[in-house]
C-alpha cells in the first residue's frame, strides 16, 4: 500500500531531539490521547481537534494536519545525523495509538528509508492496533506510571488493566522495550510506588532498562495559554537526591535504571 | 584508559621511500593505541598563570627605539639589510627576562602579557591614541608617560617611511573612497606586518640555525656573481644569515642570564632548572633538539622572534603535535614521564599568551580580545592519508584544559577516519564552555587546496592559519586576512544607485524603483559587488607591493620554502604558494534580504521596490539602537562644539531624539512596521529550507567566483574566504538598515553562520542551511559559529551525540565548525561583575578571547547568538 498518503493529525516536529530514544532524533508528535495526565506537560496533546494557544501573547494554532509522506520528507532531511548518532525517528504525542494508520505508515515508512523507529506510548489501546505497528518498529519507549489501578485512573483518567496486559504482550515481541515511568510527587514517588512498577518491569522478558523521568512544570504555562486549570500548581519537582534513591530502588529489581531519557 | 608505551621509530619501507617525497628520510609510524587519560596540572602551571594577570598589559617602546636607532644608522643600504641590522640590533638589546618558575624561557616584553610596537608599519594612530588607549572599551593598554614621550621621539623618525604611507600612495581614489565608506576594510595589513603564516620549525628543530645557515652558504656558493638575480639574492641571503646569527646570540643571551640567576638561588631546585635552562639555551635554536625539553625551547625562540621581527599576527604553531612527536618519542624512551611532558606542553601554552599585540581602537574592535591567532591544532590526516593522532594531540587538548586561556587558538582537523576517542576528548574540552577546539573538515578543505594547486601531500599537511584559514605549513604566503569585505553594503548601493551622503562611493547602477524583474535587481547587486571587489584588489595589492619595498623579513623568509633557493623573500613570492584571502560576511543577511525582495515585491507583489527603499531609509520606523545614537549624538556635539557652540542639555536632548527616531514621519510608522513584520514572517537562512538556502549559495558565489578572477603581485591567485573574524559588530556599526529586517547599525551576520536568532528549527537544519553553501570555493576558510547551553553536552551521551552533529555536518561538506558552550546567565552575569570573570574565555570568531575584554556591542552580539539546547 501507498504509505505516503496517509493522514494524520500531529502538533509538532521537533528535531535534534537527544532525550527520546538512543542518538539524535527527530521527533513526531501525533495529537489526541486517551489519558488526561494530571502533570502532562504538553496539554496540547491531549485533544484530538485542533486548538488554538496563546502563549507569551501570541495566539497559535495547534494541530494540522499531514501526510505521512510530507511528515517523512522532513524527517529524512536529518539521516545523516541519525546515521552517525545511532538515532532515527520517534513519535510521541499524545498517544500514537489514537491514529494507528498514521502512526504505521510513519514508521513504515522510515523503515523503508532506512531510519532506525521508536515510539513513546502508553501502549492503552487494543492490542490488535498495537500488533500491526510492531514490525515497523525498533524500541518501544513504554510508560507504566503506576501498579495501583485506582490511583492510576485518579491521575490519568483511565486505569491500568489494559496497559500492563499490553506490556506484556510487546515484550513477548522481537520489539526491543524499554519501561519509563514519570516520577511525580503525590501521585508515585515513593520507594514503595516505583519498586512496584520495576518489579513488574523485571518480570517482563527481555526489559533491561527503566528511565526515570522526573517531573518537571515546564509545560504548565501552556494550561493558561489553552484556558484550562493546571492541577498540580502546588507540586515541587522531586529533588536529585529522591532521584537518586529511586534510581537505587530500580537497580535493586535487577533492571538498568536512568534518570531522564 | 591504555597505559603501554611501544612507540617506535620505523624506518621506511623500501617501497614508500621510492614513492614518498621525504625520500629516505626516518618516517614516524604513530603507535596503534594512545594514551588517553588525563594527566594531573603540575602547581607550577597555575603560579605562572597567576603572575601573568597580575598586571594590566602594558606598551613598552624598547623595540621601536632599537629599530630607530638601527634604521638612522643604516640609510642607503640594501633593505635586506637594513632589515637584518635592525633585527640584531633589537635582539642584542632587548632587555631579557626570565619570568618566575618557568621551565621554557624568551620574553618580548619585561612586564608579561605586554606589547612592542612596530613604527615601521605605522604610527601615527598609536600616537593618536596615546590617552584613549588606557580606557578604551576593546583591548585597553597601559602606557607610561615616559614611554608617550620616548616613542614621541622615535616617530619623528618615521613620517613618510612606513608601508602603510607607500601603500596610500599606490591605491587609486576610488578605492581610498570607498575604504571611507566602509564598503570593505583592508586594516589588518595596511597599519601592520602580515603574519598570517606557518614556517618550517620542523626544520628548526632538526638542523637549527647553523644547520640552517649552513644551507644558505651553499646555496651562496651555487651561485656567481654574473647572475641576472645576483645582488639582490646575495643581499637577502646575507641578511638571512645575520638574522639567524642574530637569534643564536639572542638565546645565548638567555643562557647568560639563565647562569647569572642560578648563582643567586638559594632554592636548590629551581638552581638545578635555571642551570638546565642556560643549558638549552646554548644548545637551541642554534643546534637541533635532542630532546623534547629542548624542542619546545627552541620551539618558543622560533615564535618569540618572528614576532619581534615583524608585527604580523597569526604566526601559527600549525601541527605542533606532528613536529614535536619525534622528540616526544624519543625522551619517553629515554624516560621522560608522562607527566614532565605534559608541564613542558603546558608551559608552551603560557608562553603563547605571554605577548600581546596593540592595534588601533578600530582594528581592536574587529580582532577584538587582544588575540594574537597563533592557531594549533592537533589530529588529521599525514601527507599518506593516514591517520595522525598520537599522544601529543591528546596532550594538547589537556593543555588547553590545564592552561585555559585564549592561546594558542586551538583546532582539530577531523576525517572519517579520526579515531572516535579523539573526537570525544575534543568534545570534553568543548564542554567546558573555553570555546576551544575550533573544529575542521579534512574531506572539504583537503580537495579544496588542491583546487589551489596545492600536491595531494601538501594539502594532506595542512594546517589552519589565525581564525580558519587552510594552507600548507613552510611552503605558504596566504595572505589570508587580506581585507574584511561587508556583504551587505553593495545592496545598500543598489537602493542608493551607488550615492551616498552626496558622494559617488558606488557605480550607478540605475534607481532601484525602475527594476522590473529580480533577475535585474540581482544583477545590480552583482554588479555593485564585483565593482567593490575591484577596488579591494587594488587596496590589497597596493599594500601587498608596499610590504615587498619597505618591510622584507628574511629572518621569517629563510623558514619559508624555497624563499632560499629563489633568492625572495616571502613578501616578493618567495613562497611556493603564493594567495591573497580577502574574507567577505554577511551571506546570511543577503541571503535573507533577496528571499525578502524576490517574494515581497516579485513573486507577491505586496510591496515596490520603493516601499522597501523608504522603510530601509527609515530603519523600518525603529527607533535606532540607543547605544549607537548615543555615540552619534556624541559625534554631532563634538562637531559642533569644535565650531564654537556649546549645546544646551535641552538641545542635546532634542539632537539625541532626531537621532534615534531618525526623523520618521510618524504616519509612515506603522506601513513600515508592516513591511518589516512581513519580512520577519518569510522564512529564513539557517531552518533547512531548500529554496532560501539555495539563494544563499548563489549570493555567496557573487562575492566567492568574483575575487578568484584576480591575481596578486607575488605571483599568486586570490581566493575568498567566509568569515568574519569580529569585524561583523563594528562594521555592521555602519551598515544602515536591509531588507532582511536587520535593522541599522546592528551587528551582521558571522561568517557562514545564519543571522541572530533567525535559526529556530535547533542546531541539525541550522547545519544542513549552511552545509548548501560551497565550502569548497571558499578556500580561505568558512566560519561557522553555534552557541550550545552546558546541558546539550551533558554526559557520555551529550559528547557522543555532539561528535555525531559535527560529523554529520562534515559529512554533508561543511569545513569549520565552533562553539560557545556557556550559559547565558553566566555571561550576563560577567558583564555585570567583569572582575569576577576575569579569564573567562569565549569563543568569537576564529578564537576566543577573554570576555571581559570585548566590547559591550561585542559581548551583547555573543549573548544574542542563537543557543542551540538539545530537546
Amino acid at each position: 500500500m501507498d504509505y505516503s498518503t496517509v493522514k494524520g493529525r500531529i502538533f509538532d516536529i521537533q528535531r535534534f531531539s537527544v532525550h527520546d530514544g538512543p542518538g539524535i532524533r527527530t521527533i513526531v508528535f501525533l495529537k489526541g490521547c486517551p489519558l488526561r495526565c494530571k502533570w502532562c506537560c504538553n496539554p496540547e496533546s491531549q485533544n484530538r481537534g485542533i486548538e488554538e494557544m496563546t502563549m507569551n501573547g501570541k495566539t497559535k494554532t495547534v494541530g494540522r494536519d499531514v501526510t505521512a509522506g510530507e511528515v517523512i520528507k522532513e524527517v529524512e532531511r536529518d539521516y545523516i545525523y541519525y546515521k552517525r548518532s545511532g538515532g532515527g525517528l520517534t513519535l510521541s504525542g499524545g498517544e500514537s495509538l489514537m491514529q494507528p494508520e498514521f502512526a504505521e505508515a510513519l514508521l513504515a515508512l522510515a523503515h523503508q528509508k532506512g531510519i532506525n523507529t521508536a515510539m513513546e506510548s502508553t501502549a492503552f489501546a487494543d492490542f490488535s492496533v498495537i500488533e500491526k505497528i510492531l514490525p515497523h518498529l525498533d524500541l518501544y519507549l513504554m510508560d507504566i506510571k503506576h501498579m495501583n489501578s485506582d490511583k492510576h485512573k485518579a491521575f490519568t483518567g483511565q486505569a491500568n488493566d489494559k496497559i500492563l496486559a499490553n506490556a506484556q504482550r510487546i515484550a513477548r515481541s522481537p520489539v526491543k522495550l524499554i519501561i519509563r515511568t514519570p516520577v511525580v510527587p503525590t501521585f508515585n514517588d515513593t520507594e514503595a510506588e516505583i519498586e512496584a512498577i520495576a518489579k513488574f518491569a523485571g518480570s517482563l522478558p527481555g526489559v533491561e532498562e527503566m528511565h526515570l523521568l522526573p517531573y518537571h512544570r515546564i509545560g504548565s504555562d501552556k494550561y493558561k495559554g489553552l484556558g484550562r486549570e493546571y492541577a498540580l500548581a502546588h507540586i515541587e519537582p522531586p529533588s536529585q537526591e529522591k532521584m537518586n534513591k529511586l534510581l537505587e530502588v530500580v537497580n535493586r529489581c535487577g533492571l538498568r535504571g536512568q534518570i531522564g531519557g | 584508559m591504555i597505559m603501554k608505551m611501544d612507540n617506535y621509530l620505523a624506518v621506511f619501507s623500501p617501497k614508500r621511500e621510492t614513492k614518498g617525497k621525504l625520500g629516505g628520510k626516518k618516517r614516524v609510524i604513530n603507535m596503534a593505541e594512545f594514551y588517553t587519560g588525563k594527566i594531573e596540572k603540575s602547581p607550577r602551571i597555575d603560579l605562572i598563570k597567576d603572575a601573568l594577570f597580575e598586571k594590566m598589559p602594558q606598551i613598552e617602546a624598547d623595540r621601536a627605539v632599537l629599530l630607530t636607532e638601527s634604521y638612522k644608522m643604516t640609510e642607503g643600504e640594501p633593505i635586506y639589510t637594513r632589515r637584518a641590522k635592525a633585527f640584531k640590533h633589537i635582539l642584542e638589546n632587548l632587555p631579557v627576562t626570565i619570568r618566575d618558575n618557568e621551565l621554557i624561557v624568551g620574553a618580548a616584553t619585561v612586564r608579561p602579557r605586554s606589547c612592542q610596537v612596530f613604527p615601521e608599519y605605522s604610527f601615527s594612530w598609536v600616537e593618536d591614541e596615546f590617552d584613549t588607549l588606557e580606557t578604551r572599551s576593546a583591548d585597553p593598554f597601559y602606557i607610561s608617560e615616559e614611554t608617550k614621550k620616548t616613542l614621541h621621539e622615535v616617530y619623528k623618525y618615521w613620517k613618510g617611511k612606513t608601508t602603510s604611507e607607500l601603500a596610500t600612495s599606490y591605491m587609486s581614489p576610488e578605492t581610498l573612497v570607498a575604504m571611507e565608506g566602509n564598503v570593505f576594510t583592508p586594516g589588518n595589513y595596511f597599519y601592520n606586518g602580515i603574519g598570517h603564516v606557518t614556517v618550517k620549525y620542523d626544520k628548526v628543530l632538526e638542523v637549527g640555525y647553523s644547520g640552517i645557515i649552513k644551507e644558505i652558504e651553499e646555496e651562496i656558493s651555487k651561485m656567481t656573481v654574473g647572475d641576472g638575480n645576483y645582488c639582490k639574492k646575495k643581499a637577502l641571503l646575507d641578511a638571512m644569515i645575520l638574522s639567524c646569527k642574530a637569534v643564536i646570540r639572542y638565546a645565548n643571551r638567555y643562557a647568560e642570564k639563565a647562569r647569572e640567576l642560578a648563582g643567586k638561588e638559594s632554592n636548590i631546585v629551581r638552581k638545578a632548572e635555571l642551570i638546565k635552562i642556560a643549558e638549552n639555551c646554548e644548545r637551541v635554536p642554534e643546534f637541533g633538539a635532542r630532546n623534547f625539553y629542548e624542542a619546545c625551547q627552541s620551539f618558543w625562540f622560533v615564535q618569540l622572534l618572528i614576532q619581534t621581527e615583524s608585527s604580523g599576527h597569526s604566526i601559527s604553531p600549525g601541527r605542533f603535535d606532528q613536529y614535536m612527536y619525534p622528540y616526544y618519542l624519543k625522551s619517553r624512551n629515554e624516560g621522560m614521564t608522562r607527566e614532565f611532558a605534559q608541564e613542558l606542553v603546558d608551559s608552551v601554552w603560557l608562553k603563547l599568551n605571554d605577548f600581546l599585540k596593540v592595534r588601533d581602537e578600530a582594528s581592536a574592535e574587529g580582532f577584538a580580545g587582544y588575540s594574537l591567532f597563533q592557531n594549533l591544532i592537533a589530529g588529521g590526516q599525514n601527507e599518506y592519508g593516514e591517520d595522525a593522532t598520537n599522544d601529543l594531540s591528546f596532550m594538547s587538548i589537556t593543555a588547553t584544559e590545564h592552561v585555559f586561556l585564549p592561546q594558542p587558538s586551538f583546532s582539530v582537523r577531523v576525517w572519517n577516519g579520526s579515531p572516535r576517542s579523539f573526537l570525544l576528548r575534543a568534545a570534553e574540552l568543548t564542554r567546558t564552555g573555553i570555546g576551544f577546539p575550533a573544529y575542521y573538515n579534512d574531506e572539504v578543505i583537503i580537495p579544496s587546496l588542491m583546487s589551489r594547486g596545492l600536491t595531494l601531500q601538501d594539502a594532506r599537511n595542512y594546517n589552519i592559519i589565525g581564525c580558519v584559514e587552510p594552507q600548507v605549513a613552510g611552503k605558504t604566503d596566504g595572505w589570508h586576512d587580506a581585507a574584511f569585505f561587508n556583504m551587505c553594503r553593495p545592496l545598500e548601493m543598489v537602493f542608493k544607485n551607488g550615492v551616498e551622503n552626496g558622494k559617488q562611493i558606488g557605480i550607478k547602477t540605475g534607481e532601484v524603483e525602475n527594476m522590473q524583474t529580480f533577475g535585474e535587481f540581482f544583477e545590480a547587486y552583482k554588479a555593485q559587488s564585483n565593482y567593490f571587489v575591484s577596488l579591494l584588489v587594488n587596496a590589497d595589492n597596493a599594500i601587498d607591493v608596499a610590504h615587498a619595498e619597505r618591510c622584507p623579513l628574511p629572518f621569517l623568509s629563510c623558514m619559508v620554502d624555497d624563499c632560499i633557493k629563489v633568492g625572495k623573500s616571502v613578501q616578493e613570492g618567495g613562497a611556493i604558494y603564493n594567495f591573497t584571502g580577502p574574507q567577505g560576511f554577511g551571506i546570511a543577511n543577503m541571503a535573507d534580504a533577496m528571499w525578502a525582495v524576490k517574494t515581497l515585491c516579485f513573486d507577491q507583489k505586496k510591496y515596490t521596490l520603493k516601499d522597501i527603499k523608504e522603510a530601509l531609509e527609515n530603519n523600518y520606523g525603529k527607533d535606532m539602537d540607543s547605544h549607537m545614537a548615543e555615540k552619534l549624538t556624541v559625534k554631532v556635539c563634538k562637531e559642533v562644539a569644535q565650531k564654537g557652540k556649546n549645546l544646551t542639555a535641552e538641545e542635546i536632548k532634542s539632537v539625541y531624539k532626531s537621532i534615534i527616531t531618525n526623523n520618521c514621519p510618524e504616519d509612515k510608522k506603522a506601513f513600515y512596521g508592516k513591511i518589516y513584520e512581513d519580512i520577519n514572517n518569510l522564512p529564513k537562512f539557517g531552518n533547512d529550507n531548500a529554496e532560501v538556502d539555495s539563494l544563499a549559495r548563489e549570493v555567496a558565489y557573487v562575492y566567492t567566483k568574483e575575487v578568484e578572477k584576480y591575481t596578486n603581485p607575488r605571483g599568486g591567485r586570490y581566493q575568498a574566504g567566509l568569515y568574519p573574524v569580529s569585524a561583523n559588530v563594528p562594521l555592521g556599526a555602519q551598515t544602515g538598515a536591509t531588507p532582511d529586517g536587520r535593522l541599522a547599525f546592528t551587528p551582521v551576520a558571522d561568517g557562514v553562520s545564519p543571522s541572530a536568532g533567525r535559526d529556530v528549527k535547533g542546531p541539525t537544519a541550522s547545519c544542513n542551511s549552511v552545509s548548501c553553501l560551497d565550502h569548497f570555493i571558499a578556500s580561505n576558510g568558512t566560519l561557522f559559529n553555534m552557541k550550545f547551553h552546558p546541558t546539550a553536552l551533558a554526559g557520555r551521551n551529550g559528547l557522543e551525540n555532539f561528535v555525531s552533529l559535527v560529523q554529520g555536518y562534515f559529512d554533508r561538506k561543511g569545513s569549520h565548525m565552533q562553539f560557545n558552550v556557556v550559559s547565558r546567565e553566566t555571561l550576563r552575569d560577567a558583564q555585570k561583575n567583569p572582575e569576577k570573570y576575569k579569564s573567562l574565555v569565549v569563543r568569537v570568531a576564529g578564537y576566543s578571547a577573554l570576555f571581559t575584554s570585548l566590547s559591550k556591542s561585542l559581548q551583547e552580539d555573543i549573548i544574542n547568538r542563537t543557543e542551540q539546547g538539545g530537546f
